[in-house]
Protein backbone atom coordinates (compact mmCIF):
# COMPACT_ATOMS: atom_id res chain seq x y z
CA UNK A 1 0.00 0.00 0.00
CA UNK A 2 1.14 3.54 -0.69
CA UNK A 3 1.13 6.30 1.90
CA UNK A 4 -2.09 7.73 0.49
CA UNK A 5 -3.76 4.32 0.52
CA UNK A 6 -2.75 3.86 4.14
CA UNK A 7 -4.17 7.27 4.90
CA UNK A 8 -7.48 6.24 3.28
CA UNK A 9 -7.48 3.03 5.34
CA UNK A 10 -7.05 5.01 8.57
CA UNK A 11 -9.81 7.41 7.55
CA UNK A 12 -12.12 4.49 6.87
CA UNK A 13 -11.48 3.09 10.37
CA UNK A 14 -11.93 6.51 11.95
CA UNK A 15 -15.21 7.10 10.16
CA UNK A 16 -16.52 3.79 11.52
CA UNK A 17 -15.38 4.64 15.05
CA UNK A 18 -16.56 8.23 15.02
CA UNK A 19 -19.45 8.38 12.53
CA UNK A 20 -20.54 11.83 13.70
CA UNK A 21 -17.18 13.52 13.11
CA UNK A 22 -16.26 15.51 10.00
CA UNK A 23 -12.98 13.98 8.86
CA UNK A 24 -12.50 16.12 5.76
CA UNK A 25 -10.79 18.92 7.70
CA UNK A 26 -8.35 16.66 9.57
CA UNK A 27 -4.93 18.30 9.92
CA UNK A 28 -1.95 16.04 9.21
CA UNK A 29 0.38 16.85 12.07
CA UNK A 30 -2.01 17.89 14.84
CA UNK A 31 -2.74 15.11 17.36
CA UNK A 32 -5.95 13.24 16.44
CA UNK A 33 -7.04 13.58 20.04
CA UNK A 34 -7.09 17.38 19.74
CA UNK A 35 -9.27 17.30 16.64
CA UNK A 36 -11.64 14.41 17.35
CA UNK A 37 -13.38 13.14 20.46
CA UNK A 38 -11.16 10.10 20.90
CA UNK A 39 -10.34 8.34 24.16
CA UNK A 40 -7.84 5.58 24.91
CA UNK A 41 -10.39 2.89 24.02
CA UNK A 42 -10.77 4.46 20.57
CA UNK A 43 -7.03 4.15 19.96
CA UNK A 44 -7.20 0.52 21.04
CA UNK A 45 -10.01 0.01 18.53
CA UNK A 46 -7.85 1.51 15.77
CA UNK A 47 -5.14 -1.03 16.64
CA UNK A 48 -7.66 -3.88 16.64
CA UNK A 49 -9.18 -2.82 13.32
CA UNK A 50 -5.76 -2.57 11.65
CA UNK A 51 -5.02 -6.11 12.78
CA UNK A 52 -8.43 -7.37 11.67
CA UNK A 53 -8.41 -5.70 8.25
CA UNK A 54 -4.71 -5.86 7.33
CA UNK A 55 -3.13 -8.27 9.83
CA UNK A 56 -0.83 -5.50 11.02
CA UNK A 57 0.46 -6.06 14.55
CA UNK A 58 1.20 -2.95 16.60
CA UNK A 59 2.85 -3.70 19.95
CA UNK A 60 1.67 -1.71 22.94
CA UNK A 61 4.97 0.17 23.25
CA UNK A 62 4.40 1.64 19.77
CA UNK A 63 0.90 3.01 20.44
CA UNK A 64 2.40 6.49 20.85
CA UNK A 65 3.16 6.45 17.10
CA UNK A 66 -0.57 6.77 16.43
CA UNK A 67 -0.71 10.35 17.68
CA UNK A 68 -1.37 12.26 14.46
CA UNK A 69 -2.35 11.21 10.96
CA UNK A 70 1.18 12.00 9.74
CA UNK A 71 2.93 9.97 12.46
CA UNK A 72 0.48 7.08 11.99
CA UNK A 73 1.04 6.84 8.25
CA UNK A 74 4.83 7.12 8.68
CA UNK A 75 4.78 4.36 11.29
CA UNK A 76 2.59 2.06 9.18
CA UNK A 77 4.33 2.56 5.82
CA UNK A 78 7.08 -0.05 6.30
CA UNK A 79 4.58 -2.46 7.89
CA UNK A 80 2.01 -2.15 5.09
CA UNK A 81 4.09 -1.51 1.98
CA UNK A 82 3.83 -5.13 0.79
CA UNK A 83 0.08 -5.44 1.27
CA UNK B 1 -28.09 -39.19 36.67
CA UNK B 2 -26.73 -35.67 36.70
CA UNK B 3 -26.98 -33.59 33.56
CA UNK B 4 -23.83 -33.17 31.50
CA UNK B 5 -23.39 -29.43 31.20
CA UNK B 6 -20.50 -29.97 28.80
CA UNK B 7 -22.39 -32.12 26.31
CA UNK B 8 -21.19 -31.41 22.77
CA UNK B 9 -18.09 -29.47 23.83
CA UNK B 10 -15.56 -29.48 21.02
CA UNK B 11 -12.16 -31.22 21.05
CA UNK B 12 -10.26 -27.94 21.30
CA UNK B 13 -10.70 -24.18 21.32
CA UNK B 14 -8.63 -21.14 20.49
CA UNK B 15 -9.66 -19.54 23.79
CA UNK B 16 -11.34 -20.72 26.96
CA UNK B 17 -12.84 -17.92 29.07
CA UNK B 18 -13.28 -18.81 32.72
CA UNK B 19 -16.13 -16.89 34.32
CA UNK B 20 -19.07 -15.06 32.75
CA UNK B 21 -18.79 -11.77 34.59
CA UNK B 22 -18.97 -8.64 32.50
CA UNK B 23 -15.25 -8.70 31.64
CA UNK B 24 -15.36 -12.41 30.77
CA UNK B 25 -18.45 -12.07 28.57
CA UNK B 26 -17.08 -8.99 26.80
CA UNK B 27 -13.74 -10.67 26.10
CA UNK B 28 -15.51 -13.83 24.87
CA UNK B 29 -17.74 -11.80 22.58
CA UNK B 30 -14.89 -9.71 21.15
CA UNK B 31 -12.76 -12.80 20.48
CA UNK B 32 -15.60 -14.68 18.81
CA UNK B 33 -16.29 -11.64 16.62
CA UNK B 34 -12.61 -11.68 15.64
CA UNK B 35 -13.16 -15.21 14.36
CA UNK B 36 -11.70 -17.31 17.16
CA UNK B 37 -13.25 -20.47 18.60
CA UNK B 38 -14.34 -19.48 22.13
CA UNK B 39 -15.62 -21.58 25.03
CA UNK B 40 -17.12 -19.61 27.94
CA UNK B 41 -17.35 -21.50 31.24
CA UNK B 42 -19.42 -20.22 34.17
CA UNK B 43 -19.57 -22.09 37.48
CA UNK B 44 -22.93 -20.58 38.53
CA UNK B 45 -26.25 -21.38 36.82
CA UNK B 46 -26.56 -17.78 35.63
CA UNK B 47 -24.32 -15.58 33.50
CA UNK B 48 -23.37 -12.08 34.64
CA UNK B 49 -21.22 -12.50 37.75
CA UNK B 50 -22.08 -9.57 40.00
CA UNK B 51 -24.17 -8.11 37.19
CA UNK B 52 -26.98 -10.19 38.56
CA UNK B 53 -30.59 -10.39 39.72
CA UNK B 54 -32.89 -12.84 41.49
CA UNK B 55 -36.59 -13.60 41.55
CA UNK B 56 -38.80 -14.05 44.58
CA UNK B 57 -42.42 -15.20 44.97
CA UNK B 58 -44.92 -12.40 44.45
CA UNK B 59 -43.47 -11.36 41.09
CA UNK B 60 -40.44 -9.57 42.50
CA UNK B 61 -37.14 -9.27 40.66
CA UNK B 62 -34.24 -7.77 42.59
CA UNK B 63 -31.27 -6.21 40.79
CA UNK B 64 -28.02 -6.50 42.72
CA UNK B 65 -26.01 -3.70 41.13
CA UNK B 66 -27.91 -2.13 38.25
CA UNK B 67 -27.99 1.57 39.14
CA UNK B 68 -24.76 3.41 38.53
CA UNK B 69 -23.52 3.08 34.95
CA UNK B 70 -21.17 5.88 33.87
CA UNK B 71 -22.03 7.55 30.58
CA UNK B 72 -19.19 5.69 28.83
CA UNK B 73 -21.27 2.50 29.04
CA UNK B 74 -23.40 3.75 26.15
CA UNK B 75 -20.46 3.96 23.77
CA UNK B 76 -18.81 0.76 24.99
CA UNK B 77 -22.04 -1.24 24.75
CA UNK B 78 -22.75 0.11 21.28
CA UNK B 79 -19.29 -0.77 20.08
CA UNK B 80 -18.57 -4.06 21.85
CA UNK B 81 -22.14 -5.35 22.27
CA UNK B 82 -25.17 -4.15 20.34
CA UNK B 83 -27.01 -0.94 19.55
CA UNK B 84 -30.13 -2.43 21.18
CA UNK B 85 -28.27 -2.76 24.48
CA UNK B 86 -26.79 0.74 24.22
CA UNK B 87 -30.19 2.26 23.41
CA UNK B 88 -31.66 0.98 26.67
CA UNK B 89 -29.15 2.83 28.83
CA UNK B 90 -30.96 5.78 30.40
CA UNK B 91 -29.98 8.50 32.84
CA UNK B 92 -31.02 8.55 36.49
CA UNK B 93 -31.60 12.20 37.18
CA UNK B 94 -32.33 12.38 40.88
CA UNK B 95 -29.24 11.49 42.91
CA UNK B 96 -29.64 12.41 46.57
CA UNK B 97 -27.38 12.84 49.57
CA UNK B 98 -28.68 12.91 53.11
CA UNK B 99 -26.27 13.08 56.05
CA UNK B 100 -25.60 15.25 59.13
CA UNK B 101 -23.50 17.62 57.01
CA UNK B 102 -25.86 18.26 54.11
CA UNK B 103 -28.96 17.12 52.31
CA UNK B 104 -29.25 17.74 48.58
CA UNK B 105 -30.28 16.43 45.20
CA UNK B 106 -28.19 16.51 42.02
CA UNK B 107 -28.17 15.37 38.40
CA UNK B 108 -24.60 14.21 39.09
CA UNK B 109 -22.67 15.91 36.32
CA UNK B 110 -19.83 18.38 36.29
CA UNK B 111 -22.08 21.42 35.77
CA UNK B 112 -24.35 20.53 38.64
CA UNK B 113 -21.47 19.64 40.97
CA UNK B 114 -19.86 22.97 40.13
CA UNK B 115 -23.12 24.77 40.89
CA UNK B 116 -23.49 22.97 44.23
CA UNK B 117 -19.87 23.50 45.27
CA UNK B 118 -20.05 27.20 44.50
CA UNK B 119 -23.56 28.01 45.73
CA UNK B 120 -24.07 25.59 48.60
CA UNK B 121 -20.54 24.91 49.75
CA UNK B 122 -19.16 28.38 48.94
CA UNK B 123 -16.03 27.14 47.20
CA UNK B 124 -14.35 29.59 44.82
CA UNK B 125 -15.33 28.74 41.22
CA UNK B 126 -11.73 28.63 40.01
CA UNK B 127 -10.79 26.12 42.74
CA UNK B 128 -13.66 23.89 41.61
CA UNK B 129 -12.58 24.23 37.99
CA UNK B 130 -8.97 23.41 38.80
CA UNK B 131 -10.01 20.38 40.84
CA UNK B 132 -12.16 18.96 38.03
CA UNK B 133 -9.42 19.60 35.47
CA UNK B 134 -6.77 17.97 37.67
CA UNK B 135 -8.95 14.90 38.26
CA UNK B 136 -9.78 14.63 34.56
CA UNK B 137 -6.16 14.88 33.43
CA UNK B 138 -4.92 12.15 35.75
CA UNK B 139 -3.75 9.00 34.11
CA UNK B 140 -2.19 5.68 34.74
CA UNK B 141 1.38 6.91 34.50
CA UNK B 142 0.97 9.58 37.17
CA UNK B 143 2.60 9.58 40.54
CA UNK B 144 0.99 6.87 42.64
CA UNK B 145 2.28 8.20 45.94
CA UNK B 146 -0.43 10.85 46.30
CA UNK B 147 -3.56 9.54 47.98
CA UNK B 148 -7.10 10.64 47.28
CA UNK B 149 -7.14 12.25 50.74
CA UNK B 150 -4.11 14.37 49.79
CA UNK B 151 -5.75 15.35 46.51
CA UNK B 152 -8.81 16.66 48.36
CA UNK B 153 -6.66 18.40 50.97
CA UNK B 154 -4.85 20.27 48.22
CA UNK B 155 -8.02 21.75 46.74
CA UNK B 156 -10.47 21.78 49.65
CA UNK B 157 -8.42 21.91 52.87
CA UNK B 158 -10.46 21.27 55.99
CA UNK B 159 -13.66 20.73 54.01
CA UNK B 160 -14.87 17.33 55.16
CA UNK B 161 -18.30 18.08 53.72
CA UNK B 162 -16.85 18.55 50.22
CA UNK B 163 -14.79 15.36 50.60
CA UNK B 164 -17.95 13.53 51.49
CA UNK B 165 -19.88 14.85 48.50
CA UNK B 166 -17.13 13.93 46.08
CA UNK B 167 -16.04 10.63 47.62
CA UNK B 168 -19.13 8.84 48.93
CA UNK B 169 -20.49 7.95 45.46
CA UNK B 170 -17.12 6.63 44.27
CA UNK B 171 -16.79 4.45 47.33
CA UNK B 172 -20.23 3.06 46.56
CA UNK B 173 -19.29 2.49 42.93
CA UNK B 174 -15.97 0.73 43.37
CA UNK B 175 -15.11 0.32 47.04
CA UNK B 176 -12.16 2.71 46.90
CA UNK B 177 -11.16 4.77 49.91
CA UNK B 178 -9.36 8.00 50.77
CA UNK B 179 -6.19 5.96 51.30
CA UNK B 180 -6.09 4.68 47.69
CA UNK B 181 -3.90 6.39 45.04
CA UNK B 182 -5.40 9.68 43.83
CA UNK B 183 -5.05 8.64 40.21
CA UNK B 184 -7.63 5.87 40.74
CA UNK B 185 -10.02 8.54 41.94
CA UNK B 186 -9.21 10.85 39.05
CA UNK B 187 -9.72 8.19 36.39
CA UNK B 188 -12.97 6.87 37.83
CA UNK B 189 -14.24 10.34 38.65
CA UNK B 190 -13.80 11.61 35.11
CA UNK B 191 -15.73 8.61 33.78
CA UNK B 192 -18.34 8.52 36.47
CA UNK B 193 -19.10 12.07 37.43
CA UNK B 194 -18.76 14.08 34.27
CA UNK B 195 -22.09 13.31 32.64
CA UNK B 196 -24.46 11.77 35.15
CA UNK B 197 -25.45 8.34 36.40
CA UNK B 198 -27.18 5.81 34.18
CA UNK B 199 -28.99 2.49 34.37
CA UNK B 200 -30.31 -0.19 32.03
CA UNK B 201 -34.00 -0.05 31.32
CA UNK B 202 -35.49 -3.53 31.42
CA UNK B 203 -33.43 -4.90 34.31
CA UNK B 204 -30.22 -6.89 34.69
CA UNK B 205 -31.93 -10.08 33.48
CA UNK B 206 -32.79 -8.46 30.17
CA UNK B 207 -29.27 -7.03 29.80
CA UNK B 208 -27.51 -10.33 30.47
CA UNK B 209 -29.96 -12.19 28.23
CA UNK B 210 -29.22 -9.75 25.39
CA UNK B 211 -25.49 -10.30 25.95
CA UNK B 212 -25.93 -14.07 25.93
CA UNK B 213 -27.91 -13.89 22.66
CA UNK B 214 -25.19 -11.76 21.08
CA UNK B 215 -22.43 -14.14 22.21
CA UNK B 216 -24.32 -17.12 20.77
CA UNK B 217 -24.88 -15.22 17.51
CA UNK B 218 -21.14 -14.64 17.29
CA UNK B 219 -20.42 -18.30 17.91
CA UNK B 220 -19.33 -18.38 21.57
CA UNK B 221 -19.92 -21.82 23.11
CA UNK B 222 -21.58 -20.77 26.40
CA UNK B 223 -21.74 -23.23 29.30
CA UNK B 224 -23.19 -22.78 32.80
CA UNK B 225 -22.56 -24.95 35.87
CA UNK B 226 -19.12 -25.51 34.43
CA UNK B 227 -16.59 -25.27 37.21
CA UNK B 228 -12.96 -24.99 36.18
CA UNK B 229 -10.66 -26.86 38.54
CA UNK B 230 -7.33 -26.51 36.81
CA UNK B 231 -5.45 -24.57 34.15
CA UNK B 232 -2.79 -26.79 32.59
CA UNK B 233 0.57 -25.31 31.71
CA UNK B 234 3.41 -27.04 29.92
CA UNK B 235 6.73 -25.60 28.84
CA UNK B 236 5.64 -22.11 29.86
CA UNK B 237 2.48 -22.25 27.73
CA UNK B 238 -1.18 -22.79 28.43
CA UNK B 239 -2.36 -26.11 27.02
CA UNK B 240 -5.76 -26.99 28.51
CA UNK B 241 -8.28 -26.50 31.30
CA UNK B 242 -10.01 -29.13 33.41
CA UNK B 243 -13.70 -28.37 33.85
CA UNK B 244 -16.21 -30.60 35.66
CA UNK B 245 -13.54 -33.33 35.54
CA UNK B 246 -13.04 -33.10 31.77
CA UNK B 247 -9.88 -31.74 30.15
CA UNK B 248 -10.38 -29.36 27.21
CA UNK B 249 -7.32 -28.34 25.15
CA UNK B 250 -6.98 -24.66 24.26
CA UNK B 251 -4.37 -22.24 22.91
CA UNK B 252 -5.24 -19.44 25.29
CA UNK B 253 -7.12 -18.87 28.54
CA UNK B 254 -8.78 -15.69 29.79
CA UNK B 255 -9.66 -15.97 33.45
CA UNK B 256 -12.44 -13.75 34.75
CA UNK B 257 -12.18 -15.52 38.09
CA UNK B 258 -10.68 -13.71 41.06
CA UNK B 259 -7.06 -12.77 40.29
CA UNK B 260 -5.57 -14.60 43.28
CA UNK B 261 -7.70 -17.71 42.78
CA UNK B 262 -6.68 -17.81 39.12
CA UNK B 263 -2.98 -17.68 39.81
CA UNK B 264 -2.57 -19.44 43.14
CA UNK B 265 -5.25 -22.14 42.80
CA UNK B 266 -6.14 -22.73 39.15
CA UNK B 267 -2.57 -22.43 37.81
CA UNK B 268 -0.66 -23.18 40.99
CA UNK B 269 2.29 -21.28 42.45
CA UNK B 270 4.73 -24.09 41.56
CA UNK B 271 4.36 -23.14 37.89
CA UNK B 272 5.48 -19.58 38.41
CA UNK B 273 8.43 -17.40 39.11
CA UNK B 274 8.87 -16.92 42.84
CA UNK B 275 8.99 -13.12 42.76
CA UNK B 276 5.78 -13.08 40.79
CA UNK B 277 4.07 -15.36 43.29
CA UNK B 278 5.15 -12.99 46.08
CA UNK B 279 3.61 -10.09 44.16
CA UNK B 280 0.38 -12.04 43.73
CA UNK B 281 0.23 -12.86 47.43
CA UNK B 282 0.75 -9.19 48.28
CA UNK B 283 -2.24 -8.02 46.23
CA UNK B 284 -4.90 -6.63 48.56
CA UNK B 285 -8.52 -7.43 47.80
CA UNK B 286 -11.19 -4.83 47.96
CA UNK B 287 -13.94 -5.15 50.52
CA UNK B 288 -17.21 -6.98 50.15
CA UNK B 289 -20.77 -5.76 50.69
CA UNK B 290 -24.02 -6.36 52.47
CA UNK B 291 -27.34 -5.68 50.83
CA UNK B 292 -30.90 -5.48 52.11
CA UNK B 293 -33.53 -6.15 49.45
CA UNK B 294 -37.00 -4.73 50.00
CA UNK B 295 -39.94 -5.41 47.69
CA UNK B 296 -43.18 -3.52 48.04
CA UNK B 297 -46.43 -5.38 47.51
CA UNK B 298 -48.45 -5.09 44.30
CA UNK B 299 -50.08 -1.67 44.10
CA UNK B 300 -47.78 -0.12 46.74
CA UNK B 301 -45.87 2.79 45.23
CA UNK B 302 -43.01 5.03 46.26
CA UNK B 303 -42.97 8.59 45.01
CA UNK B 304 -40.11 9.13 42.55
CA UNK B 305 -39.06 12.22 44.48
CA UNK B 306 -37.33 9.78 46.86
CA UNK B 307 -34.59 9.73 44.28
CA UNK B 308 -32.93 7.05 42.17
CA UNK B 309 -29.77 6.69 44.20
CA UNK B 310 -29.65 7.97 47.76
CA UNK B 311 -26.42 8.21 49.73
CA UNK B 312 -27.69 8.17 53.27
CA UNK B 313 -25.61 8.37 56.42
CA UNK B 314 -26.01 9.16 60.09
CA UNK B 315 -22.24 9.22 60.63
CA UNK B 316 -20.97 12.69 61.56
CA UNK B 317 -18.16 12.52 58.98
CA UNK B 318 -16.97 10.39 56.07
CA UNK B 319 -14.55 7.75 57.31
CA UNK B 320 -13.53 4.56 55.56
CA UNK B 321 -13.47 2.40 58.68
CA UNK B 322 -16.96 3.54 59.62
CA UNK B 323 -18.18 2.60 56.18
CA UNK B 324 -17.11 -1.00 56.63
CA UNK B 325 -18.46 -1.45 60.15
CA UNK B 326 -21.17 -4.03 60.82
CA UNK B 327 -23.18 -1.33 62.61
CA UNK B 328 -23.87 0.34 59.31
CA UNK B 329 -24.33 4.06 59.65
CA UNK B 330 -23.95 4.71 55.92
CA UNK B 331 -26.06 3.11 53.23
CA UNK B 332 -26.63 3.61 49.54
CA UNK B 333 -30.19 3.06 48.43
CA UNK B 334 -31.10 2.15 44.88
CA UNK B 335 -34.77 2.88 44.29
CA UNK B 336 -36.28 0.82 41.50
CA UNK B 337 -39.55 2.29 40.26
CA UNK B 338 -41.92 0.67 37.76
CA UNK B 339 -39.93 2.40 34.99
CA UNK B 340 -37.17 -0.23 35.40
CA UNK B 341 -39.55 -3.04 34.37
CA UNK B 342 -42.78 -1.35 33.26
CA UNK B 343 -44.59 -4.63 32.63
CA UNK B 344 -44.29 -5.59 36.31
CA UNK B 345 -45.28 -2.26 37.84
CA UNK B 346 -43.37 -2.80 41.08
CA UNK B 347 -41.30 -0.69 43.47
CA UNK B 348 -38.21 -2.14 45.11
CA UNK B 349 -35.41 -0.76 47.25
CA UNK B 350 -31.93 -2.21 47.57
CA UNK B 351 -29.72 -0.89 50.40
CA UNK B 352 -25.99 -1.49 49.96
CA UNK B 353 -23.23 -1.15 52.53
CA UNK B 354 -19.56 -1.94 52.14
CA UNK B 355 -18.47 -4.67 54.54
CA UNK B 356 -15.58 -6.87 55.66
CA UNK B 357 -15.77 -10.58 54.94
CA UNK B 358 -14.20 -11.56 58.26
CA UNK B 359 -16.83 -9.69 60.27
CA UNK B 360 -19.49 -12.02 58.88
CA UNK B 361 -17.71 -15.26 57.98
CA UNK B 362 -16.46 -15.90 61.49
CA UNK B 363 -19.86 -15.63 63.16
CA UNK B 364 -21.42 -18.84 64.49
CA UNK B 365 -24.57 -19.80 62.56
CA UNK B 366 -27.03 -18.46 65.12
CA UNK B 367 -25.25 -15.15 65.55
CA UNK B 368 -24.98 -14.80 61.78
CA UNK B 369 -28.75 -15.14 61.37
CA UNK B 370 -29.26 -12.71 64.26
CA UNK B 371 -26.90 -10.19 62.65
CA UNK B 372 -28.80 -10.45 59.37
CA UNK B 373 -32.06 -9.80 61.20
CA UNK B 374 -30.55 -6.79 62.94
CA UNK B 375 -29.30 -5.41 59.64
CA UNK B 376 -32.76 -5.75 58.09
CA UNK B 377 -34.36 -4.07 61.13
CA UNK B 378 -31.95 -1.12 61.31
CA UNK B 379 -32.21 -0.63 57.55
CA UNK B 380 -36.01 -0.53 57.69
CA UNK B 381 -35.83 1.97 60.57
CA UNK B 382 -33.63 4.13 58.36
CA UNK B 383 -35.83 3.75 55.25
CA UNK B 384 -38.81 4.91 57.33
CA UNK B 385 -37.31 8.44 57.11
CA UNK B 386 -37.70 8.43 53.35
CA UNK B 387 -40.71 6.15 52.85
CA UNK B 388 -43.05 6.57 55.82
CA UNK B 389 -44.94 3.40 56.72
CA UNK B 390 -42.48 1.25 54.75
CA UNK B 391 -43.09 -1.85 56.90
CA UNK B 392 -46.78 -1.93 56.01
CA UNK B 393 -46.04 -1.66 52.31
CA UNK B 394 -43.49 -4.46 52.16
CA UNK B 395 -44.07 -7.87 50.71
CA UNK B 396 -40.56 -9.33 50.91
CA UNK B 397 -37.32 -8.51 52.74
CA UNK B 398 -34.04 -10.35 52.38
CA UNK B 399 -30.42 -9.80 53.39
CA UNK B 400 -27.17 -10.76 51.69
CA UNK B 401 -23.76 -10.58 53.35
CA UNK B 402 -20.14 -11.03 52.26
CA UNK B 403 -20.71 -14.76 52.82
CA UNK B 404 -23.50 -14.66 50.22
CA UNK B 405 -21.26 -12.85 47.74
CA UNK B 406 -18.55 -15.43 48.33
CA UNK B 407 -20.96 -18.32 47.72
CA UNK B 408 -22.30 -17.09 44.40
CA UNK B 409 -19.17 -15.59 42.88
CA UNK B 410 -16.54 -17.81 44.53
CA UNK B 411 -14.46 -14.68 44.97
CA UNK B 412 -11.92 -14.78 47.77
CA UNK B 413 -13.46 -13.06 50.81
CA UNK B 414 -16.57 -12.26 48.79
CA UNK B 415 -14.68 -9.31 47.28
CA UNK B 416 -17.29 -7.28 45.42
CA UNK B 417 -14.91 -4.76 43.85
CA UNK B 418 -11.91 -6.84 42.82
CA UNK B 419 -8.48 -5.78 44.01
CA UNK B 420 -6.64 -2.68 45.12
CA UNK B 421 -4.43 -0.79 42.67
CA UNK B 422 -1.49 -3.24 42.63
CA UNK B 423 -3.75 -5.99 41.24
CA UNK B 424 -3.75 -4.35 37.81
CA UNK B 425 0.00 -4.74 37.28
CA UNK B 426 -0.18 -8.39 38.33
CA UNK B 427 -3.13 -9.04 36.02
CA UNK B 428 -1.28 -7.41 33.10
CA UNK B 429 1.97 -9.30 33.82
CA UNK B 430 0.42 -12.77 33.81
CA UNK B 431 0.95 -13.42 30.06
CA UNK B 432 4.66 -12.67 30.53
CA UNK B 433 4.78 -15.54 33.01
CA UNK B 434 2.79 -18.02 30.95
CA UNK B 435 2.27 -17.71 27.21
CA UNK B 436 -1.43 -17.64 26.36
CA UNK B 437 -2.58 -17.01 29.93
CA UNK B 438 -4.62 -13.84 30.53
CA UNK B 439 -6.72 -12.36 33.30
CA UNK B 440 -9.63 -9.95 32.83
CA UNK B 441 -11.77 -8.86 35.73
CA UNK B 442 -12.17 -6.22 38.41
CA UNK B 443 -8.66 -5.17 39.32
CA UNK B 444 -6.83 -2.06 40.37
CA UNK B 445 -9.98 -0.02 41.15
CA UNK B 446 -9.90 1.64 37.72
CA UNK B 447 -10.77 -1.61 35.94
CA UNK B 448 -13.69 -2.22 38.26
CA UNK B 449 -17.38 -1.46 38.09
CA UNK B 450 -19.60 -1.72 35.00
CA UNK B 451 -17.48 0.28 32.56
CA UNK B 452 -14.10 -0.84 33.90
CA UNK B 453 -15.10 -4.49 33.50
CA UNK B 454 -16.39 -4.07 29.93
CA UNK B 455 -13.36 -2.08 28.80
CA UNK B 456 -10.86 -4.36 30.49
CA UNK B 457 -12.51 -7.29 28.72
CA UNK B 458 -11.86 -5.52 25.41
CA UNK B 459 -8.28 -4.59 26.29
CA UNK B 460 -7.45 -8.19 27.18
CA UNK B 461 -9.30 -9.54 24.12
CA UNK B 462 -7.02 -7.32 22.01
CA UNK B 463 -3.94 -8.90 23.60
CA UNK B 464 -5.32 -12.42 23.11
CA UNK B 465 -6.22 -11.72 19.47
CA UNK B 466 -2.66 -10.52 18.83
CA UNK B 467 -1.27 -13.62 20.55
CA UNK B 468 -3.44 -16.01 18.55
CA UNK B 469 -2.50 -14.41 15.23
CA UNK B 470 1.21 -14.51 15.95
CA UNK B 471 1.76 -18.04 14.70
Amino acid sequence: MTASEIREAILSILSDLAPDEDLSQLKEDVPLRDQLELDSMDFLDIVMELRKRYRVQIPEEDYAALTSMKSTVEYLEPLMKDL
Amino acid sequence: MTRDFLKGVRDRYDVVVIGAGLAGMTAANALARAGHGVLLLEQHFKLGGLATWFRRPGGHIFDVSLHGFPVGMIKSCRRYWTREIADRIVQLKNIRFDNPMFSLSTTFDRDDFTRLLVERFHIAPDAVGRFFDTARDMNFYDDQAITTRELFDRFFPGREDVVRLLMEPITYANGSTLEDPALTYGIVFSNFMSKGVFTFQGGTDRLVEAMRDEMVRNGVDVRIRANVQRIHVRGGRVEAVTVNGRTVPTRAVVSNANLKTTILDLIGSDRLDRDFVDQVRAVRLNNSSTQVYMALGAGQMIDESCGDLLFSSTAPAFRTDLLLSRDASSRTYSFYYPKTRPERNRCLIVASTNANYADWAELPREEYELAKGNLARSTLDDVEKYVPGIRDKLDHVEVSTPVTFRRYTQHVDGASFGTKFEGLAVSRALPEQIAGMYHAGSVGIIMSGWLGAVNYGVIVANDVDAFLLKK
